[in-house]
């Protein structure tokens, strides 16, 4: 039932691993979370090299950074990479409406600014 | 109490990952999904909780630099964004909140082999790691109003609070829930065939952590405009020379 309805392929896992019913075991949980902590601290270094701020580098990185964390907890530590596609997609959805509702908003207030301080605007 | 919050005031349905042959139970047929009720339901909830926090997020960004802009034009206050934001402190902050996911996996991962000790010290790992980050957070928020930032003192301290503080009532509930399952674990309350149980509450807590991780960047780390308030530039702006 489980792979009529898009049930992922058996994950790769290390040798040693214990997994349990598709999920990876506590090696990989380690490893992965590793990569996280070194992500989170490369973050941290670029924003205080100060070509990234001249170069305007620091911003679409940062970006990058972040979403790489955010698909890395949620494909290993929240098991969709392992779990039914149907999970991965239900949950996209929700991300793409929230991002949807970020950029519309954000693209609504621009073309229809709110004139906070009365000398500011033309 | 405790056992109504962690989820197990029934008997144990499915078991496992929740899908596949465990979605269903003897007394509960196998959904049509093949996928256990509860665990997509948490996962419903987790994305209608995608737009509760793209809606707060969204309001962050739209009023992003205004703070300063007013402040420039002579009607508006500081404390400032630029001022304030302790990027060191808040990076050991999300280090914890990260260091949390793994904690709580490798407790889901001992409840699955039925390991009770294990799931019993990771359970609380994790939740002394989301204390601790709270505590940091009460702390940062106990700093920032001394400092002169109330909740109405400008746009950015009115959308700093309310984005950051619902993402901690988040986090709060999250110990509260972790915290019921350790104890309903010492009153021999959570069982292997309940590691579903476990699941949901450790995608909860995985969530909470990836909404961190879009705030530590975007509140956070993109900087800010440099706006002088002290000194000579500050003194002659605040005499309409500048």
């Amino acid at each position: 039932m489980a792979q009529a309805s898009g049930h992922s392929v058996a994950p790769h896992v290390d040798e040693h691993d214990d997994a349990h019913e598709g999920h990876p075991g506590e090696l990989t949980y380690i490893k992965v979370a590793a990569i996280l902590a070194m992500i989170t601290v490369s973050e941290v270094v670029i924003y205080y090299i100060q070509w990234m701020h001249d170069s305007g580098a620091l911003v679409p990185t940062l970006l990058v950074l972040s979403a790489v964390k955010f698909a890395t907890v949620i494909a290993y530590f929240m098991h969709l990479k392992f779990d039914p596609r149907m999970l991965t997609w239900t949950f996209l959805f929700g991300i793409a409406f929230g991002a949807a509702l970020i950029l519309a908003f954000i693209a609504l207030f621009n073309n229809h600014p709110i004139q906070y301080a009365t000398n500011l605007l033309p | 109490m405790a056992q109504a919050i962690a989820g197990l005031e029934t008997a144990p349905h499915g078991a496992g990952t929740g899908v596949g042959h465990d979605a269903g139970h003897a007394d509960h047929p196998p959904t049509s999904t093949g996928i256990d009720s509860r665990k997509l339901g948490m996962w419903l909830f987790l994305t209608s909780d995608c737009m509760f926090f793209g809606s707060l997020i969204a309001t962050y960004m739209i009023y992003r630099g205004r703070a300063e802009e007013l402040y420039l034009a002579g009607q508006g206050k500081g404390p400032l964004p630029h001022e304030l934001l302790d990027i060191p402190y808040t990076s050991v902050s999300a280090f914890v909140l990260l260091m949390s996911s793994m904690t709580m996996v490798l407790a889901l991962a001992g409840i699955q082999k039925g390991d009770l000790r294990s799931f019993r010290v990771w359970t609380m790992a994790t939740v002394l790691l989301g204390a601790t980050f709270l505590g940091g957070q009460w702390f940062e928020f106990h700093e920032f109003y001394h400092e002169g930032l109330g909740y109405t003192t400008n746009m950015f301290s009115m959308t700093f609070y309310t984005l950051t503080g619902f993402h901690g009532l988040h986090v709060t509930l999250g110990v509260i829930w972790l915290m019921s399952l350790f104890i309903v674990s010492l009153r021999g309350g959570v069982k292997k065939d309940q590691a579903l149980n476990v699941e949901i509450a450790g995608l909860y807590w995985h969530f909470v952590d990836i909404v961190w991780i879009v705030i530590f960047t975007l509140v956070y780390l993109i900087p800010y405009k440099d706006v002088p308030t002290e000194g000579a530039e500050h003194a002659l702006r605040a005499m309409g020379l500048m």
